[in-house]
């Protein structure tokens, strides 16, 4: 009797990791169109309506508990961000006679001024699901193909490049942000070579992005390279038929501290993102990015 | 209705809530720059309250379902949702801890093996970004808040489990000796209490 329970108990175990292992397998190998993959989208969609629910149910205890957090976390930012104001409104001088230059010049030259979000079909979405694991950093918000949002459009919040719709549904759809290690987006420092590279996240540290493949400066002339503080902006290239996914010129974050071994070297620099992508509750998705017929990423 | 049928009932809708919970609300809130991941705390309690095999196939479930909703890898969640949910079992099959802290500590190996693991599997899986050693720290935080949680969310999932839970013969023997039932002392001075000499003939 007890040889038999111990059997029966090995065998329910085995079959288990059997199954988990296959499924990891088919999915891991298969195209996104793979039945595996409707399946779980078919998933998504039941279960999206009653996700929506429970996060407007679950809204009062998570404004409670955000309130605490915010708190401890205010106090510890109060210094930091009083040496910001003071620096972005010496910036803030600059940038407004730069746009006052920038508007005469534009008139004169009649070029379409197409930077303007409100161009690229804003849809507002709300943060319904947020995935825990330090691996997957996903969001799910409550809009979806109904809602004109589509794969691959760019997603906005606090202001800044927030990540990029990676599965949509006709009423929710999924982020996959930033900082997660499957997203990489060309990013440009606004410094005065305009510095373009690839940027990645550091996994582990949902506080830093890492743009590699900057062109090193010369060892001479470091001032010239990227500075901290400095905004880091999509690069939004253009090669033929290919586009980027995201629009030119949406902020992604400031410069870190930068070490010259590793500018010089290696040609990457730290950056931190402007969004707080962990509080992030109410999204911008941009449903019309940018015309063109066939877009890509890099890589 | 019969327990064979409420425990397999109360564990669906246990699973499904947890999971709901836990993405809806839990995830949103940031406790030392870390969100609690209460779903391995909620496999452990299941496997320590009612055994290897529910436990695992509880973990493979609420694994799985954490995967669908999630748009993440199929069965990567399952597998170490498996582990933790046998591994639990069986210690309650073998050892039967009655001590009140034992939830703590398997809630943080839990915790634990639930961070490594994942971490592990990725990086089998390939990645494509530079890793921090950050990473390092961010799952012991994870593991210390989710310890610090283990003991509220493990009497949590025994009000939930226990009512239907077929009664276990050892933890049966055990009560009864803690509250003298089967105490040989007291079994003695029963016995004598009612003992009834037969009458001589």
């Amino acid at each position: 009797m007890h040889d038999k329970q111990v059997r029966r108990r090995r065998a329910v175990l085995a079959l288990l990791v059997a199954v988990s292992l296959i499924l990891l397998t088919a999915y891991f190998g298969e195209t996104p169109s793979s039945p595996v993959h409707n399946v779980q989208r078919g998933v998504v969609e039941v279960l999206s309506p009653v996700e929506q629910g429970a996060s407007k149910v679950l809204a009062p205890v998570r404004s409670v508990a955000g309130w605490f957090s915010s708190t401890f976390h205010a106090k510890t930012q109060v210094k930091q961000l009083q040496q910001q104001v003071a620096r972005l409104t010496n910036e803030y001088a600059q940038a407004k006679s730069a746009l006052l230059q920038n508007r005469q010049l534009s008139a004169e030259l009649h070029l379409d001024d197409s930077l303007n979000l409100s161009s690229y079909h804003p849809v507002t979405a709300q943060v319904i699901l947020r995935d825990p694991t330090l691996w997957y950093q996903t969001i799910s918000v409550d809009k979806g193909t109904d809602d004109g949002v589509g794969l691959h459009d760019p997603v906005i919040g606090d202001g800044a490049l927030v990540g990029e719709v990676t599965e949509v549904s006709a009423t929710a759809s999924f982020v996959t942000l930033i900082t997660d290690h499957t997203l990489s987006v060309t990013a440009r420092v606004l410094d005065a070579n305009g510095d373009t590279g690839e940027l990645v996240p550091a996994v582990g540290n949902p506080d830093e992005l890492v743009l590699q493949y900057l062109q090193p400066p010369n060892p001479g002339q470091v001032q010239n390279g990227p500075q901290q503080g400095q905004l880091v902006v999509t690069a939004g290239f253009k090669s033929g038929p290919l586009e980027s996914y995201f629009p030119a010129n949406i902020p992604i974050g400031n410069v870190l501290p930068v070490d010259e071994n590793q500018l010089l070297n290696n040609g990457t620099i730290q950056v931190a993102p402007q969004a707080d992508l962990r509080s992030v509750d109410v999204v911008q998705i941009l449903t019309k990015p940018q015309p063109g017929t066939e877009r890509a990423q890099v890589p | 209705m019969s327990n064979a049928v409420k425990l397999p009932l109360r564990l669906i809708l246990l699973g499904f809530f947890a999971v709901v919970i836990q993405e809806s609300a839990v995830s949103q809130i940031s406790i030392f720059g870390v969100s609690a991941d209460l779903t391995p705390l909620v496999v452990m309690s299941v496997g320590l309250l009612c055994g290897s095999l529910t436990g695992a196939v509880f973990g493979f479930a609420t694994g799985l379902l954490i995967d669908l909703i999630l748009v993440q890898t199929l069965g990567v969640t399952s597998l170490l949702y498996i582990v933790i949910g046998y591994w639990a079992g069986r210690l309650h099959e073998l050892r039967d801890p009655s001590h009140e802290l034992v939830p703590l500590v398997v809630g943080a190996m839990a915790a634990a093996f639930a961070g490594l693991g994942m971490a592990v599997i990725q990086f089998l899986l390939g990645v494509d970004a530079p890793v921090s050693l950050l990473l390092l720290q961010q799952i012991f935080v994870v593991v210390l808040v989710d310890t610090l949680l283990a003991l509220p969310v493990y009497a949590l999932v025994r009000r939930i489990v226990r009512p239907v839970l077929p009664e276990d013969p050892r933890r049966r023997r055990r009560r009864a000796y803690t509250t003298g039932g089967l105490s040989p002392l007291q079994q003695g001075g029963q016995r004598r209490s009612t003992f009834t000499r037969p009458k001589p003939l």
